[in-house]
């Protein structure tokens, strides 16, 4: 077990090279060090020199890839992708181009984040599985014909649509929560009620389904028959043995998500301006921040091996035929 | 139903029995933990804020800078503007724009010497002026905030000047910093900051302004350079006082001089701005200590000033607050105004001490959605309409002047209008040789399209009428800028009845034809023109805009070709010169015409100098006017040479004159003392809330509609019902 | 009336698309395995129902796909009329007023004043603050306040009743050659269908069509004398958009799939059938891939292009032909951010065909490597790609609309429904709000996907015994 987990930990590393490569050459192919030095700068009277400076401040005067000035193994490590990455790689995300410390901002920013990304999580699931049973308990009746349809219709709406719509009804109309912000503490229930509600809502159409067709896939097993044969309730049928044994799929299905739910939501976090990392990444990319950028793909693609190793290590746990090898 | 839904806003005692269980039921999805009636529901702001004499504002981009020697844009102004003082600043509600003393005792008076060093007189003719000196008295008795670079110990050492790593590593923000301190201002903090304006470390964008005309300053440039290279740490502390600056003088503990090459009047416009704010040395060893950068403690983010304010929380994530300096030495209200100031309410504070506020929150608010709303309903006092916008891209606003509508005027918001000293222009690249050039022909091109492009219908598309078509390229209230008949453009428009009218499409085609194309194609290859329109704007707008844009061009024959990019593609295309026409704008930095005319001047070009004169016009005759005209002060004769220069440009049409932004901003009726003043940045100090007025408003304008939760709550019932009796049923018969 | 053909990458695309789909229709009609599924697909009611709508859609799409420069009729009296530089489609030829009908700004649908007061100059000099008349939107009444609801009604019921008219002609020619194909009278098949006893349910697809057909007529109708949807800012059309953006919408749901099909396929199926370091080196490739935040890649590669067009100016000439490759370029980067989901799951049935008997079978007869694939597992795996490709063409049509408004979508502009979402999110905080753009791209892109949705469903189920045995 121990072992497995080194070495997949240890296959990730050559994953990080190559994220890491590919973000470091789309980046440089859009930006070159001098547009991010004039965007930081500023528009009015900026002059070479103080371009100059602003990238040798920053260690962005060095060639990309390959130093021609330099022999040997210094040719590639006195560049700007190799200085940049090994400390990447050390967790030390550094300053950012404007001049914030990338991980003090990331541990603040997360919290946030997690503060929407968990509730929305915890409480989607609560509701996607309860419609999801009542439906398997009504299968083939017309409130399983009717949900489905629902289901899908709530699918084909745009995510934007329940975003625009919710903060136009429920925050301008009816004044029920402030419209967008955010605060520290118990304070910010107020603000996160509705992103959160809204969350859910734009989840129940694709988790509802997707639930539904495990129990059903469960529901036409042998041992739900024989259940049903030794006279148990449907009640019982369902929570006992159909949502036991459907628990196996449900969970690994979570846990792939759960190391993803640190990066935030993009959209959501704009609109409602919640101060978290799906924003600060979207800051990022329109302000030209190669730091941040840089540390948020990282981030990202650490957090997405993460949950891939947590998932297949939840098999084990949940179903003991499955073994790592 | 509908009985219940009215009660939980009106009725103290939380409503009736049922709808009280209601609310137990929902409290898990509802804000009612502050329980009923203190505060409307939806407010953003604490309860306990509710009564508090606080500004509540938002800003739409965290600012970048907040050290004085670099911030240059006006979202960081809206800041720094309150906490820095600079020996000058603009009278608040005088026009034309006057400056008056801030930290200065007075408006200095420049002093004339020639070559040799002798003394001249005020009226020397500006050929003979070699330098001119400033000498700058500053009010004694003024305090900085207190600040933890400020405090001692009890022996009278600095506290925290020698800190040791790891204790600089437990720390996150200023505030950590349990102890403050704070002395007086003198004239060296002013010496200081100059001298920081130099420092290459720190890149001030007015550092090569500054070469120009300060004494000595490119000599220091490089002098600092070199000692920072011998420095240990790159960033560490190096003491600007051991380095002599040969222009700028230390007389006193309350006097400085300041010598400049030459004769510069526009010189005192900027000690009007926070470049020339003082600066403690203190301040810069504290922050220069080893770790501090990366714990974000720099003065970037923590300010240190002697303003009525001062930053006690930054968290450009979430919110700025600004709270009143208990050290502030105190300025009482202006007690003289333009004619009309007073019957508008404006001198009923005459004489009071400011700051009249005693905190302002701005809130990040990046949407424009969120942010009207809030305005609207009562949480923001004024709707954030900034002048920084020549940077990005028209800003969005409803209302304006045209559609201040009932239900606004109901809610008693009012309106501030004033035509900004700024301007909008479609630039031909006069490099190019399609468009560009000296030639007749292009010329007559160039001024048939700006007769063609319709920007009064512009200014009603796209910015609600807030603004006003230009006649050339001074805005009005600027020195040189003429308005009535004498101010209108003869190329592009005609005279009636003492009106400018756009002249025919008819004109504007003959002129065309006049140019070889006839019809929009050329006499000489029979293909119509097309001509490129580079556009770095990407907002939802742009479509419109572009499209406008194109429609314009289809009425010559020209086809229009757009050419989006980003905003640094854009600025590459202007800086190497291979655009055609383009959107820009210009915003000034202080009201003399100069400010505007050297966006034309030759030697500003953009491609060959690197300069701002964006579309790289060059005419012989224009520069040397403008040369004259630079270092004149505001005479008839001024006046004169600037008329015969603004009739060249008009001529030669290397702009289409777009027009001016009108600056608008709505405000509440408790929101008191607003005059637009688009010169000044430290106007907070001057603005009076009226919290109870505020917090009855906004009670009254966002009661909570309950009445949808209920009913959401009867259907779910109503679902459910039928659900359990047909499981009840199904139970029964599988049981038998 | 026409000038030159113009064939944009698109266009060129989207027909290939065509192509494909003609010759994968009659490659799976000769094999049983594909075709009894379909068979099914055309059985469901469901299935039936929103292929009409997914036709209607798609009509209008192709519609759009054939570009041409017209002939610009001269603004002057003596000029001979040129072929002008824009490029327009035949789409836009047929619904040329509702192309040229501009107003000043906001109106509202079926309005007959503009949405805002302005300053009106009355004849005797004097001003007046009122809504002003639009120039086209009910401008042949002579009463608009008193003509108004009888005009609405009565161009309504005009298309009612040409809908209606319509919808009974092809009906009679349907159940014609219904009829002739079933070799029974025209009475009997029609009996047969209104009652709902022919296996394939040819009364729900009429229904549908009818209804369609309904909404069109009554839109065309509405659309002579006024603005069906309402005007933008600048007093464009709404519904022309809305209809303008259908095949944006239709392209990125189906130019996506078609860009990563071909690298889903041969990647997924080499990893799944070659093993060893093949398999270790297209796995890396796709896990890297996989874990970079899609929305970054998408963002890198937009500014991309808008360099290579900025440095390639010349080679662009028309707004028309950057928007399209912008487009293209979108498509493909979402092709790149989507293929990988599908190569996993082609891998793994690779990998379990390879271990069947046939197959190993044919490789010890020494078959070559690439004969076996094309033999014998591409056409095993080809419904779980019809699968995917059905799956996923709705989410990328709202892909679309959420890329847009982080700015890194198809082109400003250009049509779509996530640019009308985007400008509409302004709207919303107008005092009195602006609603119709919103809710006229809702509903376009809601019916589009609802039907997409739908139907893939019935794909699934035809196609995947597993899951239909489970109903």
């Amino acid at each position: 077990m121990i072992a497995y987990i080194l070495r997949r930990i240890l296959y990730a590393i050559p994953i990080l090279i190559g994220v890491n490569v590919l973000t470091f050459v789309l980046f440089f192919v859009v930006n070159s060090p001098d547009d991010m030095a004039r965007m930081h700068l500023g528009m009015k009277r900026v002059t070479p020199e103080a371009i100059q400076g602003w990238k040798a401040e920053r260690g962005y005067d060095k060639p990309l890839l390959l130093n021609d000035s330099r022999e040997g193994l210094e040719a590639l490590t006195d560049t700007i992708f190799f200085q940049k990455s090994v400390k990447l790689f050390q967790f030390d995300f550094g300053i950012s181009d404007s001049d914030r410390d990338i991980g003090y901002d990331i541990s603040q920013r997360m919290w946030p984040s997690l503060a929407i990304a968990v509730p929305v999580l915890l409480v989607g699931l609560l509701v996607n599985i309860t419609y999801a049973l009542l439906i398997a308990f009504f299968r083939a009746t017309y409130i399983d014909i009717w949900s489905v349809v629902l289901c899908v219709v709530m699918m084909s709406i745009s995510g934007l649509f329940y975003i625009i719509g919710g903060q136009y009804l429920v925050s301008k109309l009816l004044h029920l929560v402030p419209i967008s912000g955010y605060d520290t503490g118990v304070s910010a229930i107020k603000f996160l009620v509705l992103p959160v509600i809204i969350g859910v809502i734009g989840g129940i159409g694709s988790g509802t389904r997707w639930y539904r067709t495990l129990f059903l896939e469960e529901i036409n097993r042998d041992y739900v028959r024989t259940a049903r044969a030794k006279g148990l309730s449907e009640a019982v049928v369902l929570f006992r043995h159909v949502l036991k044994n459907a628990m196996i799929p449900i969970l690994t299905g979570v846990v792939v998500v759960l190391p993803l739910l640190f990066m935030g939501s993009l959209i959501t976090e704009s609109f409602f301006g919640i101060p978290g990392l799906g924003s600060y990444t979207i800051d990022a990319i329109n302000r030209q921040d190669f730091a941040i950028v840089r540390a948020m793909v990282f981030l990202g693609s650490v957090l997405y091996i993460l949950g891939l190793l947590l998932t297949d290590i939840s098999y084990t746990l949940v179903d003991p035929r499955v073994r790592l090898s | 139903m509908l009985r219940f839904g009215r009660q939980p806003a009106i009725d103290t005692g939380c409503g009736g029995w049922l709808s009280r269980r209601l609310v137990l039921l929902l409290a898990s999805i509802l804000p009612l933990l502050a329980g009923c009636g203190e505060r409307a529901w939806n407010a953003p702001y604490p309860a306990s804020e509710a009564e508090s004499n606080t500004l509540y504002s938002s800003f739409s981009e965290r600012p970048k800078h907040l050290d004085p020697a670099r911030s240059y844009a006006a979202n960081e102004y809206a800041f720094i503007g309150q906490i820095y003082e600079p020996p000058l600043q603009y009278h608040f509600l005088k026009r034309p724009y006057q400056l008056v003393p801030l930290s200065a005792e007075e408006v200095p008076h420049p002093a004339f010497f020639d070559r040799q060093g002798n003394r001249l007189p005020d009226d020397a003719p500006v050929e003979r002026i070699a330098f001119s000196e400033y000498e700058i008295r500053i009010r004694p008795g003024m305090n900085y905030q207190p600040h933890p670079a400020l405090a001692k110990t009890a022996d009278g050492s600095y506290r925290y000047h020698e800190l040791d790593p790891t204790r600089i590593e437990s720390v996150n923000r200023l505030a950590d910093f349990p102890h403050t301190g704070f002395r007086e201002v003198t004239a060296e903090d002013y010496v200081y900051q100059v001298k920081r304006l130099a420092d290459p470390s720190i890149h001030s964008p007015i550092a090569s302004i500054m070469s120009e005309y300060i004494v000595g300053f490119p000599e220091f440039v490089s002098t600092l350079g070199g000692a920072r290279k011998s420095l240990p740490g790159e960033s560490g502390w190096l003491d600007l006082r051991s380095y002599p600056l040969e222009g700028v003088e230390l007389l006193d503990r309350y006097r400085f001089r300041i010598r400049l090459h030459g004769k510069y009047p526009q010189f005192v416009y900027w000690l009007a701005m926070t470049f020339f704010a003082p600066m403690p040395w203190e301040a810069d060893r504290f922050y220069s200590q080893p770790g501090m950068a990366e714990r974000n403690i720099n003065l970037n983010w923590y300010p240190i000033g002697s303003g009525p304010f001062m930053l006690s929380e930054n968290n450009p994530n979430l919110r700025m607050v600004l709270t009143r300096n208990p050290n502030f030495h105190g300025e009482p209200y202006p007690s003289q105004g333009e004619p009309g100031d007073r019957e508008a309410g404006m001198l009923e504070d005459a004489g009071k001490p400011l700051p009249l506020i005693d905190k302002a929150v701005y809130s990040l608010e990046k949407e424009v959605i969120p942010r009207w709303n809030k305005f609207l309903q009562g949480y923001y006092d004024t709707s954030g309409v900034s002048s920084d916008s020549f940077d990005q891209a028209v800003e969005f606003g409803s209302g304006g002047e045209a559609t201040l509508t009932d239900e606004m005027r109901q809610k008693d918001i009012r309106l501030a209008t004033a035509v900004e000293t700024s301007i909008f222009y479609l630039g031909f690249n006069m490099a190019d040789p399609v468009i560009g050039g000296d030639s007749a022909e292009n010329r007559y091109l160039r001024q048939a399209i700006s007769i063609a492009v319709d920007f009064e219908e512009y200014i009603s598309i796209f910015s609600n009428g807030r603004g006003v078509v230009a006649q050339g390229p001074l805005p009005p209230g600027i020195f040189g800028s003429r308005d009535g008949i004498d101010g209108i453009n003869r190329v592009v428009f005609d005279v009636v009845d003492g009106e400018p009218r756009r002249k025919s499409l008819q004109e504007a085609r003959e002129l065309m034809a006049r140019a070889g194309y006839p019809g929009g194609k050329s006499e000489t290859t029979g293909k119509a023109l097309v001509l490129n329109y580079e556009s770095a704007s990407a907002g939802p707008d742009s479509k419109h805009l572009l499209n406008w844009m194109r429609k314009q061009f289809r009425k010559l024959g020209i086809q229009l070709v757009i050419r989006a990019t980003d905003y640094n593609r854009f600025q590459e295309k202007l800086r190497k010169g291979t655009g055609q026409l383009f959107m820009f704008g210009w915003n000034a930095d202080y009201p003399d015409p100069e400010n505007f005319l050297f966006l034309l001047y030759g030697p500003n070009g953009k491609v060959e100098h690197a300069g701002e004169n964006a579309v790289n016009y060059d005419n012989p005759e224009f520069n040397r006017l403008f040369e004259q005209m630079k270092n004149m002060d505001n005479t008839p004769q001024r006046q004169e040479i600037i008329d015969r220069m603004v009739e060249i440009l008009r001529h030669d049409a290397p702009w289409i004159w777009g027009f001016y932004p009108k600056g608008f901003s709505l405000y509440h009726g408790w929101y008191g003392n607003v005059k637009p003043n688009l010169m000044a940045n430290n106007t907070l100090k001057y603005k009076r809330i009226d919290p109870r007025t505020r917090l009855e408003r906004q009670q009254a304008w966002n009661p909570p509609v309950v009445w949808p939760l209920y009913l959401l709550f009867l259907l779910l019932v109503v679902t459910v019902v039928p659900a359990i009796h047909h499981y009840r049923k199904r139970e029964r018969s599988s049981a038998r | 009336m026409t000038g030159g053909l113009v064939i944009l990458w698109t266009d060129g695309l989207i027909f290939l698309l065509l192509l494909f789909t003609v010759v994968f229709g009659v490659y799976a009609s000769r094999r049983e395995h594909l075709r009894g599924p379909w068979r099914l697909v055309v059985r469901s009611r469901v299935g039936v129902s929103t292929l009409v709508v997914l036709a209607f859609y798609v009509i209008v799409g192709l519609l759009d796909s054939i570009h041409f420069h017209p002939l610009a009729p001269s603004q002057e009296a003596g000029v001979e009329s040129v072929r002008s530089g824009e490029v327009i489609s035949l789409f836009d030829h047929l619904v040329t007023p509702l192309r040229e009908r501009h107003e000043k700004t906001y109106s509202a649908p079926l309005a007959t004043h503009l949405y805002a007061k302005e300053t009106i100059e009355l004849a005797d000099g004097s001003v007046l603050r009122d809504y002003p008349r639009l120039q086209f939107g009910g401008a042949h009444l002579e009463d608009p306040h008193g003509d108004w609801a009888g005009d609405v009604l009565k161009l309504g019921l005009i298309g009612l009743s040409k809908g209606l008219l319509v919808t009974l002609v092809v009906g009679n020619i349907l159940l014609a050659l219904l009829a002739g194909r079933w070799r029974m009278g025209f009475g009997d098949a029609a009996r047969a269908v209104l009652w709902g006893r022919t296996i394939v349910p040819w009364r729900v697809a009429l229904v549908t069509l009818g209804v369609l057909l309904i909404l069109v007529m009554v839109s065309i109708e509405l659309s002579t004398g006024y603005h069906l949807l309402g005007t933008d800012k600048v007093g464009e059309d709404v519904f022309y958009q809305a209809l303008k953006s259908i095949r944006t919408g239709l392209l990125i749901g189906t130019l996506t799939t078609l860009v990563m099909l071909p690298a889903a396929i041969l990647l997924g199926i080499m990893a799944g059938y070659f093993r060893g370091w093949v398999d270790d080196l297209i796995q890396y490739t796709y896990t890297t891939l996989n874990s970079i935040p899609g929305v970054l890649l998408i963002a890198a590669a937009i500014l991309m292009l808008q360099i290579y067009m900025s440095n390639h100016a010349d080679d662009f000439n028309s707004l028309v032909e950057r928007a399209d490759l912008r487009l293209l370029f979108l498509c493909i980067i979402l092709g790149v951010t989507s293929w990988t989901g599908l190569c996993r799951l082609l891998r793994g049935e690779a990998m379990k065909l390879r271990e069947v008997d046939y197959v190993q079978a044919a490789e010890a007869f020494g078959v070559g490597h690439f004969q076996i694939i094309l033999r014998h597992i591409l056409p095993n795996v080809l419904h779980i790609v019809l699968i995917t490709v059905v799956l996923d063409f709705s989410g990328l049509v709202l892909a679309e609309a959420v890329l847009s408004y982080v700015n890194i979508g198809v082109d400003p502009t250009m049509n779509s429904w996530g640019n009308m979402i985007n400008s509409a999110r302004l709207e919303m905080a107008r005092e009195p709000v602006v609603w119709w753009s919103l809710l006229a791209s809702m509903l376009f892109m809601f019916t589009l996907v609802l039907s997409a949705n739908l139907f893939s469903d019935v794909v699934r189920d035809a196609f995947d015994p597993r899951l239909r045995n489970s109903r």
